[in-house]
């Protein structure tokens, strides 16, 4: 039978990605996103491509009264969601506007986690299914320079544990993935002189999320090296990572 | 950023922008009165997709938005690259009806530059297998040009290097083909003439192309291998081929690791591989099935191969000479390449079908491409190779162009007044702008 894809954040770059690559293995696609009319020209790449079915489905990941019924509209119930929601926002703003610094922490934990409470509740009654969460390696530890954003991430991904946690303990079937890309190559990081080592394309996260999925991996990190960097992070001591700039 | 054509040759300090859609292109280039250029994969060799101030990168629009599977019509944006097609539709049992010696292009570039291919002779240049492009001008305005519509437009975007506009999208006509193969035939030539007359024997064949030796003199002088060949048929495939009839396959690839220290190409070394590699070739003459990519794109299997020639990067020279002075030409270019001892391995004969466009570089009659590596005295070579060429009715395909002066392309090109006429009268010549169109006055 047909499996089907679900890819919440759908106009970003990780996530037009993803949608090729479970596309490209024969998966149906829905899209969602704000504005989805205009991922119309995805669509139909999809469908060129792949020969897949593909849908489009208004979703705002803020707006969390509406979850329960972007789901009841769903085609169908997916067998694999991957969530690609988030905001950096300008970390000045974040430091300086409550509303700036409560709409980071909304688009990248609370919306997201409303989302997966409704889905994995569906597949939890289904008995299967796979949730991929788009962390982030800031939310390993705040820093200065984005902490807002990695406090945000760090939230979703003790969220995603706890998830994973809860329906593994329930034998539910349904598995969490929990993503740390490090840093992409996206519209998001456009401008900002990334090393090269560093950064993947988003191709290369979303080939790392199907292999996550059809290994049910708990947690990957998409380049190896960020695994020792961020051990390095975690363990300098409080006393000196708060004077040091990184 | 810095950024540089596939050539390494000039580098230049580019802001670069890269929507991948409608909103955020609006959003790039919106407020912006400045001059731009739009690049696709970088893959012209010099200047012709760099502008400091701002360079508009497509490869976010890499969306294949639909295909007629009974008229081989593909429609894509413009960062689509010609390997995504062959990806996607190969299996299905159709490739490219022109594609030049990479597949790593993008369709905007490949309109752009009017590229040609190994059947140029019998097919023409990739423009002829567009039926319309989407094409935003200088005045914010999407406007679909087509050999009925917009026919001014459409002519002038052919060929016309980016500068008439942002190509968006298109339709491209792809060819049927019953496999991923090809049935070459290898004919060794001892000297031009020979190989003169075997891509004259050869203008049945659906594609042809000639490696040709730069650096051997006397009786020996333009010594190639002329590589004929035709999309095999599923009955001509052996049984090793039969099972891999798409070739999909996947082939290890190499990369250059590093930049070549500048003397590694010396005129030593390359005429000992050349030597080699025309000896090689004569073992190999007759006929043979080889896939797609080892005969279309052979040097796409060493990633970065431009790194070869060194940090300094390198210079291609490629000129086409009208059939009739072709001989007499090629004779003059190949005896002063000689003379410079600087020839590389890497040059290309070919023999050019008749083409009447507006600004595209093709011209019925013999093209010659090789590359230099980047020295001092390299201009200098290239202004004598220019004059040469021009002598004999010549001229030089602006795609991989980064050393020609606006007095010698004036000389070559009678059609450059018009076309800066009409860059002049659109609006296009104040918004899209190259370092190449500056450098050249277009």
């Amino acid at each position: 039978m047909t499996q089907t894809l679900l890819v919440i954040g759908a106009r970003s770059d990780i996530g037009i990605a993803v949608a090729r690559a479970f596309a490209a293995k024969g998966f149906d696609v829905q899209l969602a996103a704000r504005n989805a009319a205009s991922l119309d020209s995805n669509r139909q790449d999809l469908v060129t491509r792949h020969g897949v079915t593909v849908t489009l489905h208004e979703v705002d990941a803020l707006d969390l009264a509406s979850h329960e019924g972007f789901v009841n509209e769903l085609p169908a119930l997916p067998d694999v969601v991957v969530c690609t929601v988030g905001a950096m926002g300008e970390q000045k703003d974040n430091e300086t506007s409550v509303e700036a610094m409560a709409t980071v922490l909304r688009s990248n934990f609370e919306g997201p986690a409303s989302l997966f409470t409704v889905l994995a509740n569906r597949m939890a009654a289904r008995k299967s299914g796979a949730l991929v969460g788009i962390s982030s390696v800031a939310g390993e530890r705040g820093r200065a320079a984005n902490y807002v954003y990695g406090s945000a991430k760090a939230g979703f991904t003790a969220f995603l544990s706890g998830l994973r946690n809860r329906l593994t303990r329930d034998k539910t079937g349904v598995h969490v993935v929990t993503v740390l890309p490090g840093f992409v190559y996206t519209q998001m990081t456009q401008g900002m002189d990334l090393p090269a080592k560093l950064t993947a394309q988003p191709a290369e996260v979303a080939e790392a999320i199907v292999k996550a999925v059809e290994k049910q991996r708990d947690v990957i990190y998409v380049r190896p090296i960020w695994q020792g960097i961020m051990l390095a992070i975690r363990n300098i001591p409080e006393f000196q990572f708060k004077k040091m700039s990184i | 950023m810095k950024l540089a054509g596939w050539g390494r040759y000039p580098v230049a300090d580019c802001a670069v922008v890269r929507p991948n859609d409608a909103e955020a292109l609006d959003a790039a280039l919106g407020g912006t009165r400045g001059d731009l250029i739009a690049r696709g994969n970088g893959r012209a060799y010099g200047d012709s997709a760099l502008n400091p101030a701002q360079t508009l990168d497509m490869r976010g629009f890499d969306r294949i938005l639909g295909f007629d599977a009974d008229s081989g019509q593909v429609v894509a944006e413009a960062g689509v690259l010609l390997a995504d097609l062959i990806d996607v539709f190969l299996p299905r049992g159709w490739f490219p009806a022109v594609t030049p010696g990479t597949k790593f292009v993008s369709i905007g570039g490949a309109i752009a530059s009017d590229v040609h291919g190994k059947n140029h002779h019998a097919h023409g240049s990739f423009g002829m297998f567009v039926d319309w492009i989407d094409v935003l001008g200088a005045d914010g305005q999407v406007r679909r040009a087509s050999r009925d519509h917009e026919s001014d437009l459409f002519a002038w975007t052919v060929g016309g290097m980016g500068l008439t506009g942002v190509i968006l999208r298109a339709a491209v006509r792809l060819t049927k083909v019953e496999s991923g193969w090809i049935r070459q035939t290898m004919r060794p030539a001892p000297d031009l003439e020979t190989a003169m007359e075997l891509f004259e024997q050869g203008q049945g064949a659906t594609y042809s192309v000639g490696w040709i030796d730069c650096l051997a003199t006397g009786k020996a002088m333009g010594r190639s291998l002329v590589m004929l060949g035709e999309h095999a048929r599923l009955d001509e495939l052996g049984e090793a081929e039969r099972q891999d009839r798409w070739v999909q396959k996947p082939k290890g690839k190499k990369a250059v690791p590093l930049d070549f220290p500048s003397f590694a190409l010396n005129s030593l070394s390359v005429r000992a591989f050349n030597t080699l590699y025309y000896a090689n070739g004569r073992r190999q003459a007759g006929a043979s099935l080889i896939d797609y990519d080892s005969y279309f794109y052979p040097l796409d299997a060493i990633l970065e191969w431009n790194r070869i020639y060194g940090r300094k990067g390198f210079a291609q020279f490629q000129c086409v000479i009208p059939l009739a002075a072709s001989a007499a030409g090629l004779k003059a270019l190949l005896g002063a390449i000689a003379r410079s001892g600087q020839g590389s391995f890497l040059a290309v004969l070919k023999r050019m079908g008749a083409q009447d466009s507006r600004f595209s570089f093709p011209m019925e009659g013999y093209t010659l491409a090789l590359d230099f590596p980047m020295r001092q005295d390299t201009p200098k070579l290239f202004a004598e190779l220019e004059t040469i060429a021009i002598d004999f009715g010549g001229r030089f395909y602006l795609a991989k162009d980064s050393l020609l002066t606006p007095e010698r392309l004036r000389l070559s090109d009678a059609r450059t007044a018009a076309f800066t006429r009409m860059r002049a009268a659109s609006g296009a010549a104040s918004r899209f702008q190259s370092l190449q169109s500056k450098r050249l006055a277009l």
